[in-house]
Formats: structure tokens, C-alpha cells, sequence
């Protein structure tokens, strides 16, 4: 039953995800496409290049552009500096491999302190759950203390 | 591995974490500002940045280094910018004046899509070159600050004059293009 459930979220989404490819809504184009001059994103923008932009994508719906072509266009005159979010190919790849590589040392780096801490931290435990055995002299030495306070 | 070379390797991979940003930074603040920019400022006569851009009449590209020899007036601009509109008429008028002469305007269109442009250029009737550089791969390498801005450069292929914002007067564009003429002499 779950599997079922699983399997028509994941055809949804395939389905979703491909009707937004062949139909782009310009809402959605505006939000992952950035404005060269303000730098944030087209939804975000109103200066002028922004608003061309926004008329131009209208332009290209209309024209029946899949939301690939439209963005292709656009990369192809602005650079890949306009899509939100970098691809993933080429020097690009970095923004998506840089922050997981970053995550992954942190993880790693954590993991090793937390185990260094747990060993140093049983070392220092005494063993059998009894006292810890105190130098003889030591020991002596408080004898006679207790002893004296005794008196 | 023991409990200090552990730390050893952290302490390394941690300074060399914080030296790669420091170089980062570094290299950031460096490309900050143009040597164009700073020559200027200096009172220098930096060599214009080298180019080869796509014509917006469809001619195939143009590449700046072709024009050594001549005085070229390197006109910033976006069809999207109004100061731009105002001054097109003076660099057009400014390109016949000066037609025979040994000078030559180039337009370079930046942040702008290629159809703006060209409609731009043929509302004003703009014949003079102009080239596309929509990935703006010009502006930080001649440290423009913004549109429009208009670089004077000598027969050396040296920026000799620079007007930031629009060229408000025929008299302000004849002074730039006979400072980049005086300097090629």
C-alpha cells in the first residue's frame, strides 16, 4: 500500500515537473531566472533590464517556448550568471559540490571530536565503578589527616 | 592514529581553510577595481582592454585591436537606459562630423537583449558599429560604473579621455576625440 502511495507521489511529481517544462508559467521563470544588474532575482526586480526581461519571457510563452528554450535564450545572452540556480556541469559544478564537500567534512569533523571526547572520557572513569585508587602516600597522608581531625 | 596527530591534522586542515579565503579575498579585492579605473585616476593613459564582440548588424565580430591606428570613441550603453537615449543622437551626429577623419565610434551594448538593441539602433538610426556584450565580459575590465560612459582612446589603442554618464554636448565629444588626437601624435 505504501509502495502504491509512493509510486502515484513520485508519477505526480514526474507529471508536474513536465507540464511545468512544456508550459512555463512566467511566475515561475521569474523566480529562478536573476536580473544581471540588480542580481536578484526577476520577481524581485523592477529596474529596467528586469522589466524587458519579464516582458520578453511573456513574449516567449506566448510563442510556445518550452521553459528549457526560454532559459537557453537567455543564457545564451546574458551568460549562465542569470539562472538562479547555477547548473550542474562544468565550473559550475562547484556551487553544488562545494557546500556538500563542506557539510561532509563538518559531519566527519564532528563525528572524530565526539569519539575522541567519548575515549578520553571512559579513560578517565574509574574502572569497576569503584573510587579512583589513590597514590599510597597520598593515602597515608589523609589517613593521618582524618585521624588527627578525628582527635 | 593518535589523539594528537589527530589534532596536528585538524590544526593543518584548519590554517590551511583560513589561507585559501584569505587568498580568496585577496584575489576579490584585486579584481575589484580595473587597472583602467586606477590608471586614470592616476592621470595614466591605460591600454584599452582587447575585445572581440558580435556585431549588432549581423557583420560577424569585431575586434577592437583591428581599429589600431585610428582615434576610436568606445560608447557604453543599454537600450534600457534613458541617459543613453538622450546622447544617441549626438554620437550619431558626432560619427559624421567626424567621418574621413581618421575616427571611428563603436557602441558596445551591455546587460541588454539582442533584440532591444537592435530595435534601439534603428529607432535612432544609429550607423556607426555597435557590438553585443550582453554577459557584460567588457564592463569590469574597463571599470565602467555605468551606462552610458564614453572612453576616448589614441591611434595606440591608450584611453586618453573618459566621460562618465551622458555625453551632454557635441562640444564635450569634440574635446574628447581631439585630447585621444593630440595623444596619438
Amino acid at each position: 500500500m505504501k509502495l502504491l502511495a509512493l509510486s502515484l507521489l513520485a508519477l505526480a511529481f514526474v507529471g508536474t515537473a513536465a507540464a511545468s517544462e512544456a508550459s512555463p508559467t512566467a511566475a515561475e521563470l521569474e523566480s529562478e531566472l536573476v536580473c544581471p544588474v540588480c542580481e536578484t532575482t526577476l520577481d524581485t526586480s523592477d529596474a529596467p533590464v528586469a522589466r524587458r526581461m519579464k516582458a520578453y519571457i511573456r513574449a516567449r510563452i506566448a510563442a510556445g517556448d518550452t521553459k528549457s528554450e526560454i532559459k537557453g535564450k537567455l543564457v545564451d545572452q546574458f551568460g549562465s550568471t542569470v539562472l538562479a540556480v547555477p547548473p550542474r556541469k562544468g565550473f559550475d559544478l562547484v556551487a553544488w559540490v562545494l557546500p556538500l564537500a563542506g557539510l561532509g567534512i563538518g559531519v566527519v569533523a564532528v563525528g572524530a571530536l565526539a569519539w575522541r571526547w567519548s575515549r578520553v572520557r571512559g579513560d578517565a572513569l574509574p574502572a569497576g565503578g569503584e573510587g579512583e585508587r589513590l597514590d599510597p602516600k597520598l593515602e597515608r597522608r589523609l589517613d593521618d589527616e582524618l585521624d588527627r581531625f578525628d582527635e | 592514529m593518535t589523539v594528537a596527530r589527530l589534532r596536528l591534522g585538524a590544526q593543518a586542515v584548519a590554517v590551511t581553510i583560513v589561507a585559501a579565503l584569505l587568498g580568496l579575498l585577496i584575489w576579490k579585492v584585486a579584481q575589484g577595481e580595473s587597472e583602467v579605473t586606477t590608471e586614470l585616476a592616476r592621470g595614466g593613459t591605460p591600454a584599452a582592454p582587447l575585445f572581440t564582440l558580435e556585431r549588432l548588424d549581423g557583420k560577424g565580430d569585431l575586434a577592437l585591436e583591428s581599429l589600431r591606428g585610428k582615434t576610436v570613441v568606445l560608447n557604453f550603453w543599454a537600450s534600457w537606459c534613458g541617459p543613453c537615449r538622450d546622447e544617441m543622437p549626438l554620437l550619431q551626429q558626432g560619427s559624421e562630423r567626424w567621418a574621413g577623419r581618421n575616427v571611428v565610434f563603436v557602441g558596445i551594448d551591455i546587460d541588454d537583449l539582442r533584440s532591444d538593441a537592435r530595435s534601439f539602433l534603428e529607432r535612432y538610426g544609429v550607423t556607426y558599429a555597435n557590438v553585443y556584450d550582453g554577459k557584460s565580459s567588457t564592463v569590469g575590465r574597463y571599470g565602467v560604473t555605468g551606462v552610458p560612459e564614453t572612453y576616448f582612446l589614441d591611434a595606440a589603442g591608450k584611453i586618453r579621455y573618459r566621460i562618465a554618464g551622458p555625453v551632454e554636448e557635441a562640444a564635450d565629444l569634440d574635446q574628447g576625440i581631439e585630447r585621444a588626437r593630440r595623444g596619438s601624435r
